[in-house]
């Protein structure tokens, strides 16, 4: 239960701390590492939770902007980047570096305290 | 707490967060952070507009004088309603800013020598030389001008500024435009001072080709003597076909440029020997090919009565667009046309009483003076038998990741001295050069286009125009009332032969520049009994005209010939026809140039494969059409016999130096079937005729052809590859390998990079009948539909209609999709 509680938990603050963009865009690691001590699981879930929660936020949102773009600017970046052009390529790097350090974060918050 | 997990956990967290937040290389100054350019809140998602973005939006702006109403057509052309000028100027600012951001900031970085600063050190070549020829300096002197003597362009300026600015003050950190994310800087407060700036820059674009032809003639000069110079780069063109038709007689010169006694000796150097002298290479030169053509035929040619005006600059093709699409109407006037991101106001368009264009003029408005300098504190140079101190303008260069380079430039009387101990290329050979340019001078340029938005009349337009300084340009005009005309204006030096072709010696003030030609006196043409007007970069008069024009390579010949001779004797023309004009393609070199030189190739002494591809050249139908092969052989046999005719004289140089222009060759061909510079100086056991040169020529064009054949790129099309780049010249930010025919000498003139950046055709009928478009689209960004939505059409030749219409009338029209309202006020 408080798997499931910690990624929805995630994706959602990510998601709320992400709408300041005066803060830097990495805000989401602090607040996965407060996450994971308020909420201790053990260390695997909670890199599991916190990388699903930022991972699957983050190719939730990009997925969504590309297919409202019809590809257009996914389809140049991931030209620049260089990912062949595949805009499924960009949004799962997108979603990796996402899930990356958001688990990591997680995980870290996970060996403050044991869990109950 | 488990210390030692947690803390490796922490450390391998901290490392991840640092390495995705530094910038990554992904070649020269493409370095976006990783973790933020990905992060779809902060990165480059927040780029991807929708593709049914709904562009309605209220905005609440207090320095507004009243409120503002912007429609926004199908293309996302604004159509700015305002009760007052400046409020109108104001919202062309913010408009500017929401649509082009990127560009305007980097465009006015490159003009102020401060691309170091965000692009880092490889940049620093092109700050200094952009500083020390006076840019900063020259946009200083007009923004000193303006505040102080200018109120109504300083309201002007101020309100564009506080529009801009508007913008970025309500624009979060995470929707900034897509390229600073990739090369990580922040847009920073707009100024007047940019703005002045970015014209410094239009006038380098038109007029700086002199900063590195001086030097680069000088050179050629020194090298060859002055007297097999002289044939290679004539100023005769046999077969020139002026703006101002020949024939037409000049008034006696108010001035009369006194040449200095012994310039033969001392500026020319008639007397002295050929000098092998270090040939290298040439500063960022402006492209040679930057053009343009604008004609306007009047009512006896046309089907409706009234005049038709034709207007399309020649500018490098760039995303995002030089040019931004707009109309602005207040109580005072109303106008619409392309304008400047980052300068306020129409610059090519028409209102409801005429329409306008320019084209370049091409004088030379650039010299360099050397002087000599008492010792290497460089705070004194002798002039007319004294010493002369200078004045020293600090420049400080911020740069990127390292510290700050300091200018100190000399202010000499003629200018900043541009080339000395501190700073050398390879072309300016260890002298000491002062630049003396017209842009430097204050200038209120931006209020000929103010006044021509303006404009109800020839006498509006005299006055308009008047004001113009620098670049010189060609400026055509058409009236609903019926006057066409075309008047060659800016501050022209009154130059006696040859002055500032080469740098001129600063230590007499006899080589000074004696006056600037009166407005009176420059070139202009007036409802002429042949019924059009027009111009295409070449001179503007033949040689009666009593001031020395320039060098001839300034003045492309054919574009001009070929307009006047579509123009000539047409009858019922429409707008469709004007169009049809400008797109045309007939190679009018080729027409004179093909026979030239065929009267010099004898078949039977060619091989298979160069008869072939002789045969295809003269089957070929003279339109540089895209899919013709004809023209891709043409050129390369023109250029492969001109290398073989010039290749031997310029052979002994470091590096190659400029081909002499092909009209020499062409007159050359046509004048004397015999004449010496044909022969390979190399070869002294024989003779080369023009003949064997044009042998050699075909063989060794043919190899070329054969390559490019064999990998299917022969026709114009791929050969030529026509491409409109990115200001960063990132590939996928660009269109490349475009569809299109045309190229140099062609009506058509799109060049590789280069032409036709906004074609614009009005007919002056009682309501505006107007078509244009250019190569990009309104939108800067390259995650929007609205980025580079014209270029098919473009390539295609094809023109919208644009809408020009009263508030009330364009609010209901069937192409307008979008309200803008600014509101001074919630209420």
């Amino acid at each position: 239960m408080k798997f499931i509680l910690s990624i929805v938990l995630v994706a959602l603050v990510t998601y709320a701390i992400g709408i300041y963009g005066n803060l830097p865009w990495w805000s989401f690691v602090v607040t996965n590492l407060i996450i994971a001590i308020a909420l201790p699981i053990k260390p695997l879930q909670s890199f599991i939770a916190g990388a699903l929660g930022v991972g699957a936020l983050w190719a939730g949102l990009a997925f969504g902007i590309d297919l409202a773009n019809n590809h257009i600017l996914s389809s140049k970046v991931a030209q620049i980047l260089p990912l062949g052009g595949s805009y499924i390529a960009l949004i799962a790097v997108t979603a990796i570096v996402g899930a990356l350090l958001g688990g990591l974060a997680s995980l870290t918050g996970s060996f403050v305290r044991k869990p109950e | 707490m488990r210390i030692v997990p947690f803390l490796v956990s922490a450390t391998v967290t901290a490392g991840l967060v640092f390495t995705l937040n530094i910038q990554l290389k992904l070649g020269g100054t493409k370095a976006p952070r990783l973790g933020y350019f990905l992060s779809p809140q902060h990165g480059f998602w927040k780029n991807a507009e929708k593709v049914n973005t709904n562009f309605d939006a209220s905005i609440l702006a207090n320095d507004l004088k009243g409120d503002v109403d912007v429609y926004m057509d199908d293309r996302l052309v604004p159509h700015i309603y305002a009760d007052n000028d400046e409020d109108a100027y104001y919202v062309q600012g913010y408009l500017h800013a929401k649509y082009r951001l990127w560009q305007m900031d980097f465009q006015t970085r490159v003009a102020a020598g401060r691309l170091s600063e965000v692009a880092g050190a490889d940049k620093l070549s092109i700050d200094r030389f952009f500083r020390r020829l006076g840019m900063v300096y020259g946009a200083e002197q007009t923004e000193a001008y303006i505040n102080e003597k200018n109120p109504v362009m300083k309201a002007t300026v101020d309100a564009y500024t506080a529009g801009v600015n508007a913008y970025l003050k309500q624009l979060a950190p995470e929707d900034v435009p897509f390229e600073y994310k990739l090369m990580n800087f922040e847009p920073e407060s707009w100024t007047p001072k940019k703005t002045y700036l970015f014209l410094m820059f239009m006038s380098y674009d038109l007029t700086g080709r002199s900063a590195s032809a001086d030097l680069q003639l000088t050179n050629t000069r020194d090298y060859l003597g002055y007297d097999l110079f002289d044939q290679l780069y004539t100023n005769q063109q046999d077969s020139l076909d002026p703006i101002i038709p020949i024939g037409t007689t000049y008034a006696e010169p108010s001035i009369v440029p006194i040449k200095p006694l012994e310039s033969d000796m001392v500026y020319l150097k008639k007397t002295q020997q050929a000098d092998i002298a270090k040939m290298v290479e040439t500063p960022e030169a402006p492209d040679p090919n930057n053009g343009s053509n604008n004609w306007a035929v009047g009512g006896t040619m046309t089907k409706s009565g009234r005049p038709i005006l034709a207007s399309d600059p020649h500018l490098g093709l760039n995303l995002p667009s030089l040019w931004y699409e707009v109309q602005i109407t207040t109580p005072t006037h109303s106008t619409y046309g392309a304008s400047f991101p980052g300068s306020p106001a129409v610059i090519i368009g028409f209102n409801d009483s005429l329409a306008w264009g320019v084209t370049n003029a091409g004088r030379d408005v650039l010299d360099y003076y050397e002087l000599k300098f008492k010792d290497t504190t460089q705070n004194e140079y002798w002039f007319n038998g004294a010493w002369k101190s200078v004045t020293k303008r600090v420049e400080v260069i911020k740069v990127k990741d390292s510290a700050d380079v300091i200018e100190n430039i000399a202010m000499s009387h003629y200018g900043p001295v541009m080339f000395d101990a501190y700073y050398q290329n390879p072309q300016s050979n260890g002298r000491n050069l002062a630049v003396k340019w017209t842009a430097h001078n204050a200038s209120t340029g931006v209020e000929t286009f103010y006044q021509l938005n303006r404009a109800k009349n020839m006498d509006d337009y005299s006055k308009a125009i008047q004001l113009w300084k620098c670049p010189g340009q060609n400026f055509v005009v058409a009236t609903k009332t019926g006057d066409i005309a075309i008047k060659q204006q800016g501050d022209f030096v009154a130059r006696w032969d040859r002055q500032g072709d080469f740098i001129m010696p600063g230590t007499d003030s006899a080589y000074d520049w004696q006056g600037i030609i009166p407005f009176e006196e420059n070139p202009m043409i007036l409802n002429p009994a042949r019924g059009f007007v027009s111009s295409a970069n070449q001179k503007s008069t033949d040689p009666s005209y009593p001031y020395y024009l320039g060098t001839a390579s300034s003045f492309p010949l054919y574009r001009g010939i070929s307009v006047n001779q579509q123009l000539t004797g047409r009858t019922q023309v429409t707008a469709q026809d004007m169009q049809a004009l400008q797109t045309n393609n007939y190679n009018v070199f080729a027409q004179q140039a093909r026979p030239a030189l065929m009267k010099f190739v004898e078949m039977n002494t060619l091989s298979t494969e160069a008869q072939r591809m002789v045969g295809m050249m003269t089957q070929w139908n003279l339109y540089n059409d895209p899919s013709e092969k004809g023209i891709t052989i043409f050129k390369l046999i023109w250029d492969s016999v001109e290398n073989a005719v010039w290749g031997d004289e310029l052979a002994g140089a470091l590096i190659p130096l400029t081909k002499p222009e092909s009209f020499v060759l062409l007159e050359q061909m046509n004048r004397d079937s015999n004449f010496r510079v044909a022969d390979d100086i190399r070869t002294k056991d024989k003779v080369e005729s023009l003949k064997d040169q044009v042998r050699i020529g075909i063989e060794k064009a043919t190899l070329k052809c054969l390559a490019l054949e064999k990998d299917n790129k022969l026709s114009w099309e791929a050969f030529k590859a026509t491409r409109v780049l990115h200001l960063t010249k990132i590939p996928v930010l660009s269109r490349l390998n475009l569809s299109i025919g045309g190229g140099m000498n062609i009506i058509n003139a799109t060049g590789e990079n280069n032409g036709p950046s906004w074609r614009m055709v009005v007919h002056l009928t009682d309501e505006i009948e107007a078509y244009g478009l250019y190569p990009g689209g309104q939108s800067g960004n390259p995650g929007s539909p609205y980025y580079d939505s014209f270029i098919d059409y473009w390539a295609a030749g094809k023109y919208y209609r644009l809408l020009f219409l009263p508030k009330e009338k364009l609010k209901q029209h069937e192409r307008t999709k979008w309200h803008i309202q600014f509101k001074k006020s919630v209420a």
